[in-house]
């Protein structure tokens, strides 16, 4: 007779499932890197939730600009935000209207630093040392910034990074087994791993879930498979979930709506315009038939 | 070729390309990362000819071969993978020459992306941030572009200081600073570096047709200038051929900086 031995864990979630588990006021890391492989998919759905006040720690683009002009933003940890492709467009200005009235408050850092306090809270170790940032004006942006001093002969004073520990992580990935491991197919995992390590809750949406055992032959090389289940508690299946940012070898960037989005901040009620139309439907699949049905001269 | 000849047909995006590229003069195998569309042509020029041994990015995540400034994906002839993850081991091993932008730079080099005006936390003006610019700067050699020279760029005490500039690393001491050098400034006006006592900015060179004080005009700061300033070199005829027939044929260098 068989013994009724557990089940694996199901870890597949909407959307709408994932903002359920976040809270106003969590610190929630997003993976990508500018405008490359963000997890808009989630994003839109925090935008059509009540959630507020959140603080986002990323290598920031179009979704620091959304959450923050949609109001959901209290505090910001970067090195940059910025579309971060192409010499045409290197400011987001949504997020510097955000940091020019003061609505934000923000952590500055080098992006090395940034790397450094996911590693030392993936680690669990409370800072890591660098010399990265002595002599800078950083400690004006980032007054909780202290140093360490070796205590080894050298005797020398370093930065001591502090661990940055997420409430939550969301990332997006090319593909993923139904177990939560997933694998990127692009150019750059960029610090996608270190973001859910750090985090409580981990979410990873993907262009595709295959079942488990064909995340190899997906990804095209064991070498892609750099998220580990380990550290994702949820997974969300979102063909062209980053649209409007890039998602190689998939998809480029949609430059025709990135350049219609940046141009929301330029005259009053634009911005609630481009909300109404493009960020207000009930569901991740209104939003991706709205883009299917677009004119095909607007289509990139 | 005469030497009329050839300066009748050089442009000053040329002689920024050529002045790039003689600041990676000697630096043998290391990362040369320069940023942006002149730095980018300079640095292939200079591992077209006297530094073969520069290891150089395709913009993204890899290292390749190319001697064109921005081969096509299909293109690309790939020396190693260099994700961003990567990138940081290079940078914090020293074994890079990054050559940035800057929206400030002041008088000992100090350099400012992250904002303008205002306070540290609400600045008038919101630029990029601090990107990595006090890690490159604290780590490695860093050199800087400035395609339009004018006295809001080269200003006295710039707003913040994300890249740090020789009184900074004084003030840091000789073991934090050790690796800390700003060799040069390029300018569409000129060449600029840090070589006297106290390390504030003198003029190098002036780029053909540019005079003490074009250059004092469009300079927030008082430069130290010697007695005879040297002109900028042109290209010799094989870089010419070099820049416009290999690594820029679509002339892109003329748009930053035109003719």
């Amino acid at each position: 007779m068989t013994e009724n031995y557990p089940q694996p864990k199901q870890k597949r979630l909407s959307e709408d499932e994932v903002v359920a588990q976040l809270s106003s006021g969590m610190t929630v890391g997003i993976g990508g890197w500018g405008s490359r492989r963000k997890p808009m998919s989630l994003v839109r759905a925090i935008l059509r939730s009540d959630l507020t006040g959140l603080h986002l720690v990323t290598y920031g683009g179009p979704e620091v600009g959304m959450l923050c002009a949609a109001g959901k933003v209290a505090e910001l940890t970067f090195a940059f935000v910025s579309p971060d492709v192409g010499p045409a467009a290197v400011l987001e200005p949504h997020f510097r209207a955000a940091r020019q009235s003061g609505a934000v408050e923000c952590t500055e850092l080098d992006e090395g630093m940034l790397l450094l306090g996911l590693q030392a809270a993936a680690w669990r170790v409370p800072f890591l040392p660098t010399r990265v940032g002595l002599g800078s004006d950083l400690h004006l942006v980032n007054p909780g910034l202290k140093t360490v001093v070796s205590p080894y002969g050298d005797g020398e004073e370093l930065i001591a990074q502090p661990a940055i520990h997420l409430d939550a992580a969301l990332c997006h990935l090319n593909v993923a087994d139904e177990r939560g491991n997933a694998a990127f197919r692009g150019p750059d995992l960029y610090f996608d791993d270190l973001l859910l390590q750090a985090a409580e809750r981990r979410f990873v949406s993907t262009e595709r879930i295959v079942p488990s055992g064909g995340l190899v032959e997906a990804a095209g090389d064991v070498t892609r498979l750099r998220i580990n289940r380990l550290f994702v508690d949820g997974l969300v299946e979102a063909p062209n979930g980053a649209h409007p940012t890039s998602c190689e070898p998939e998809y480029a960037r949609d430059e025709a709506f990135q350049k219609t989005y940046l141009g929301t901040a330029k005259e009053t009620g634009a911005w609630e315009a481009f909300r109404s139309e493009w960020l207000s439907f009930p569901s991740e699949a209104d939003y991706q038939a709205a883009l299917a049905a677009r004119p095909t001269e607007d289509a990139k | 070729m005469s030497a009329t000849d050839l300066s009748s047909l050089v442009t000053r995006a040329d002689v920024c390309a050529v002045a790039v590229a003689d600041c990676f003069r000697g630096d043998g195998e290391l990362l040369a990362n320069p940023i942006g569309t002149i730095p980018m042509i300079g640095g292939r020029l200079a591992r077209a000819t006297w530094e073969p041994d520069l290891v150089m990015t395709d913009g993204e995540a890899a290292l390749i071969a190319n001697d064109e400034a921005v081969p096509a994906v299909g293109d690309r002839r790939y020396e190693t993978y260099n994700p961003y993850r990567t990138m940081f081991d290079v940078v914090w091993s020293g074994r890079r020459h990054v050559m940035m932008g800057a929206t400030q730079v002041d008088q000992y080099g100090n350099q400012n992306i992250a904002g303008l005006g205002g306070t540290p936390t609400q600045p008038r003006t919101q630029l990029l941030g601090f990107r990595g610019a006090p890690g490159n700067t604290i780590n490695d050699t860093t050199s800087y572009w400035v395609p339009q020279h004018g006295p809001r760029v080269f200003v006295a005490n710039v707003d913040i200081v994300t890249g740090i500039g020789y009184d900074r690393a004084a003030a840091l001491g000789e073991q934090a600073s050790r690796f800390h050098e700003i060799r040069r400034v390029v300018s569409n006006l000129g060449v600029f570096d840090f070589d006297t006592p106290d390390h504030r900015m003198r003029l190098r060179s002036l780029h053909p047709g540019v005079t003490v004080d074009d250059v004092t005009a469009a300079t927030g700061f008082e430069l130290v200038i010697p007695d005879d300033v040297p002109t900028t070199r042109l290209p010799t005829p094989d870089e010419l051929r070099l820049l416009t027939e290999v690594i820029d044929p679509t002339n892109t260098r003329l748009r930053e900086v035109p003719a």
